[in-house]
């Protein structure tokens, strides 16, 4: 007689226990479930793509006498005072409100050190953030939460926000338990409320209407600073068409993979296109233009090491913009942190429940206690760090493939690992001249 | 004073002379003539000189506005004090839509009628239309007063926060938890006032009063159909 | 997006002067759309039995003489025709069916623009002022006429993607704004007998309309439908062979402004393409409530 066995169990691929986890919730709630982050399933992202490094066909550059250049200019079509960074990687919106104005703080401190540029977010521009960030986008958004001319004349860079990767067609939402005293003096509202924000400007709807609200922005500003136009990947062809029409100086293009302080978790994963199949539509509809380089690209969503940074810009973009990953450097999910996040009903490398405000780290939370963790200085020394290895990795895999600058990357330095991410980079599969896929449909 | 005619200046020119100003103020008082309806006209003002524009302004006429008066002797397009922050501006004829969008402060007189979405999320402005008002206006409005001396269009106040809405004619139909008030001696004072101000004859009394019902304030799955 | 623009002749003394009323018009909504431009123009009407046709080549040098010859004996009608740079003008004593056959296999690389007893629809790529100067807008004569300015949103830019686009004999329509089912409805058009060239959202709008028409709806019946029916952000401007209408969804984002006096009714994207007509100063200045059709209409002959 055999011994007797426990059953092997069997779980359904459509409802899996996260899946069935999520109807009982809703069942009991009635509510949809929110949390931050960006999407959580596997994607086609940049770990599909390889550079092809030097061999007897093209040869190499040494580091570190022959230089890789990494600057970027942004912003140079239209305004006056065009904005200068030593690297391509830049800091994403965030607002405070999301995050503690500490982290908000650090943020500043370490992209002044690493010489590039920081964004505000839904909420208005915090005097630690214009204190310290040397090159700051002011986010020019439809809820205009503490948006005022003094600062807009303070800011670097004006960025007009139409959507994000996590969420294109959303609007933001910040719960009431982050909108304490000072968030909600800055933003108007009372005290505690969950903060509703629209999905459309207020003042205008379409591009024909944009290009006069842009010429407006630069009418206050006397032409100075650069007008950026954020959108959420998700018909970028078009998108950057009519940006350009309306009279962007930059576009920043958004993948579903970008994060969000909070929003509905179907948001997250159901609505918008990897950052992958966006980028090539995008420096397609720059090239048609012929305004490739002379409007700048600027990528993010899912940006997380210099393989990724140095892909990103040989699919034609001009720099990338970090935000998850940023957060990340600071603490976000340390180890260090797992016991506290066990009692909140997560552990360190799941944390997304940003929306609620308990974060141990400091970082996405507005209680003074918890916010006091994080320690701008060394926050600012750590994104420093880290924005100078991604540059780093850049670099060494540009002068691998023969470079002497990170824009002289080109889809022609990439193969795929996948069909799909063939056909969404527009590259060939390994070892072939195949891309699939029948031209570009557009 | 100083006037700027826009058939041969160009409104950069218009814009960048009223800018200066805040270095040193050459001229208090400002007129500009041929307008025709051009866009972007006295934007970001930031000093307290008064600005006569003789005829129709396009979009976004007095954006961002500080401290400035200004008076449109005609009507103004899409966006007319959109983010003032302060000082007062006069439109004698009639606005398009978004009227005092997002502003939060200062005061907006519209002696005619104002379009669709007038005071959108508005953020501290007080704004007093002597006609009657479109759709959707007053939608998520925060903070400040809007007076209505004619009618209001559909979905009054959708969203409301805590703007103070008072409106003499009918109201085609209040937005999700905008609902009636109670009119107590301080809303008749704080009405009074603002319409003494804007120089219209009328009497508080004749007014009701619309509020938020704070219902929305935090989420309820009962409130599932307000969305 | 767009720019949208309509002028209405109420005193016909001025119909002398209707191109140059409109050409400054047109050319005041050039930001608003840089990519394409065009107008259908009301007047010269033909009589009962005849019709118009507004046929537009690929370049200036089609044999228009030679074609016309091959028409009127194939035919067997009287026909009159004027070229208009790449376009040209038909007039034809015989029913619009036949004129479409004929032309169809004589000329099949020809674009018949419009049809009717009295519109006559030019457009083409370019900024408005070339599209002006191209047909000589400024010398032209009518009763009323509307044009558009094209912003491209989701197809290409292309002649065929201009407005305006007809929807019928003498009937034509503008827009500006986004639809976002067109897809949906253009397979369920196509099925219905409708035929599209474009992937343009405006085509399908047209199409639409005419469509309803053919059930049997009168215009303000297909308007009313096309509010329940057409999702997305629009304000039309539709011309007809007596006037124009305009409505607007019921959002009501996209900017319209109407201007009356005693002599004319005008419509525009923004006051300032009025700016430029006589007595715009004492004006009637108004904006469209939205869900609402607005008409002005002479009594038919």
């Amino acid at each position: 007689m055999s011994e007797k066995t426990a059953p092997v169990l069997r779980e359904s691929a459509t409802f899996d226990r996260l899946t069935i986890q999520e109807i009982q919730r809703a069942a009991e709630t009635g509510i949809y479930d929110i949390r931050g982050g960006g999407t959580k399933r596997k994607l086609p992202h940049f770990d599909d793509l390889l550079l092809l490094g030097a061999s007897v066909s093209r040869y190499p550059l040494e580091g570190y006498r022959e230089k890789c250049g990494t600057d970027v200019i942004l912003g140079n079509r239209f305004a006056k005072k065009p904005i200068h960074l030593k690297i391509p990687v830049t800091i994403a919106g965030m607002s405070f409100g999301a995050l503690s104005a500490n982290a908000k703080e650090a943020l500043g401190r370490g992209a002044t050190i690493a010489g590039t540029s920081t964004t505000t977010g839904d909420g208005g521009m915090t005097p630690e953030e214009r204190g310290q960030s040397q090159h700051l986008v002011y986010q020019y958004l439809p809820s205009r939460y503490g948006m005022n001319p003094d600062d807009l004349r303070k800011a670097d860079a004006i960025e007009i926000v139409l959507g994000q990767g996590a969420k294109p067609g959303g609007g933001g939402m910040l719960l009431g338990m982050k909108v304490t005293e000072r968030v909600a003096g800055m933003r108007t509202l009372p005290i505690g409320v969950d903060q509703r924000s629209a999905c459309r400007h207020p003042d205008w709807t379409g591009p024909d209407d944009l290009a006069i609200k842009i010429a407006e922005l630069r009418e206050i500003t006397d032409w100075e600073k650069p007008i950026y136009v954020k959108i959420g990947a998700s018909r970028p062809y078009y998108d950057v068409k009519l940006a350009v029409k309306a009279g962007a100086d930059v576009i920043v293009l958004d993948g579903m993979q970008g994060g969000t302080a909070a929003t509905q978790e179907v948001f997250i994963e159901h609505v918008g296109i990897p950052i992958l199949s966006a980028i090539p539509q995008a420096v397609q509809a720059l090239q048609e233009m012929g305004m490739h380089r002379k409007v700048q690209l600027i990528v993010s969503g899912g940006i997380r090491n210099g393989a990724d940074v140095a892909k990103a810009m040989a699919l034609g973009a001009d720099a990338v913009a970090i935000g998850t990953a940023a957060l990340i450097a600071l603490g976000d999910n340390h180890p260090r942190l797992d016991e506290e996040l066990k009692k909140i009903g997560s552990a360190a490398g799941f944390y997304d429940d940003w929306q609620n405000g308990r974060d141990p780290a400091g970082i996405t939370t507005q209680d003074p206690e918890l916010s006091k963790r994080l320690d701008p200085v060394e926050g600012g020394r750590r994104l420093a760090n880290y924005l100078r290895v991604l540059v780093l990795e850049a670099q060494t895999m540009a002068r691998a493939c023969g470079k002497s600058h990170l824009h002289n990357l080109d889809p022609e330095d990439l193969v795929a690992l996948t069909v799909e991410s063939a056909a969404m980079a527009r590259v060939p599969l390994a070892g072939t001249n195949w891309v699939p896929g029948s031209g570009t449909g557009y | 004073m100083k006037t700027i005619d826009l058939s041969i200046a160009t409104v950069r020119d218009l814009n960048q002379a009223l800018h200066d100003q805040v270095n040193t103020v050459t001229d208090h008082e400002w007129v500009v003539t041929h307008s025709d309806g051009k866009h972007n006209l006295a934007v970001g003002v930031n000093e307290a000189v008064s600005i006569d524009i003789q005829g129709h302004a396009g979009y976004y006429c007095a954006g961002m506005n500080q401290k400035a008066s200004i008076t449109v002797h005609g009507n103004v397009g899409v966006g007319c004090a959109e983010n003032m922050m302060s000082g007062y501006i006069r439109v004698k004829g009639s606005a398009s839509q978004a009227a005092g969008a997002t502003a939060h402060g200062g005061l907006l007189v519209i002696e005619g009628d104002a379009g669709a979405r007038c005071g959108i999320s508005m953020k501290g402005i007080d704004i007093v239309v002597g006609g009657s008002i479109g759709h959707m206006s007053c939608f998520m409005g925060q903070a400040g007063r809007l007076v209505v001396c004619g009618d209001a269009g559909d979905a009054l106040g959708d969203s409301l926060y805590e703007t103070h809405i008072y409106v003499k004619g009918t109201v085609e139909s209040l937005g999700s938890d905008c609902i009636e008030k109670e009119m107590r001696a301080e809303h008749l004072e704080e009405l009074q006032g603002l319409l003494d101000r804007a120089g219209f004859k009328h009497r508080a009394a004749d007014f009701k009063r619309y509020g938020s019902a704070r219902q929305l304030y935090n989420f309820k799955v009962d409130n599932a159909s307000a969305y | 997006m767009c720019g949208i623009v309509g002028l209405y002749l109420k005193n016909p003394q001025l119909e002398s002067q209707l191109g140059k009323l409109f050409e400054p018009m047109l050319q005041a909504m050039t930001d608003r759309g840089p990519d394409s431009a065009g107008f259908a123009i009301y007047g010269d009407e033909v009589a009962d039995g005849w019709v118009k046709l507004t046929l537009q080549a690929t370049t200036e040098g089609f044999d228009w003489k030679a074609l016309m010859g091959e028409l009127e004996g194939r035919l067997g009608c009287s026909l009159d025709w004027f070229q208009n740079a790449s376009a040209a003008v038909l007039k034809i004593n015989a029913a619009e069916a036949p004129v479409r056959l004929a032309l169809a296999e004589l000329a099949p690389s020809l674009r018949i623009m419009s049809a009717g007893q009295s519109i006559e629809i030019l457009k083409g790529m370019g900024l408005p002022q070339e599209i002006s100067q191209r047909f000589g807008l400024a010398s032209m004569k009518g009763s009323h006429i509307i044009g558009h300015t094209r912003m491209a949103t989701e197809s290409a830019v292309t002649m065929e993607g201009s407005h305006p686009f007809s929807t019928g004999a003498d009937l034509c329509l503008v827009h500006n704004g986004s639809l976002s089912n067109h897809f949906r409805l253009r397979q369920e058009l196509k099925r219905e007998g409708i035929h599209f060239e474009t992937d343009n959202d405006t085509e399908v709008a047209a199409g639409y309309l005419t469509w309803r028409l053919q059930q049997g709806d009168s215009l303000k019946e297909a308007l009313d439908h096309s509010l329940e029916d057409l999702d997305g952000f629009f304000t039309f401007a539709i011309g007809t062979r007596n006037g124009f209408a305009v409505i607007r969804d019921p959002i009501a984002c996209k900017p319209a402004i109407l201007a009356e006096t005693d002599d004319y009714v005008a419509m525009a994207s923004e006051y300032q393409a009025l700016s430029s007509l006589p007595g715009i100063e004492n004006a009637r200045v108004w904006e469209p409530a939205p869900a609402t059709m607005y008409i002005w209409e002479r009594e038919s002959a």
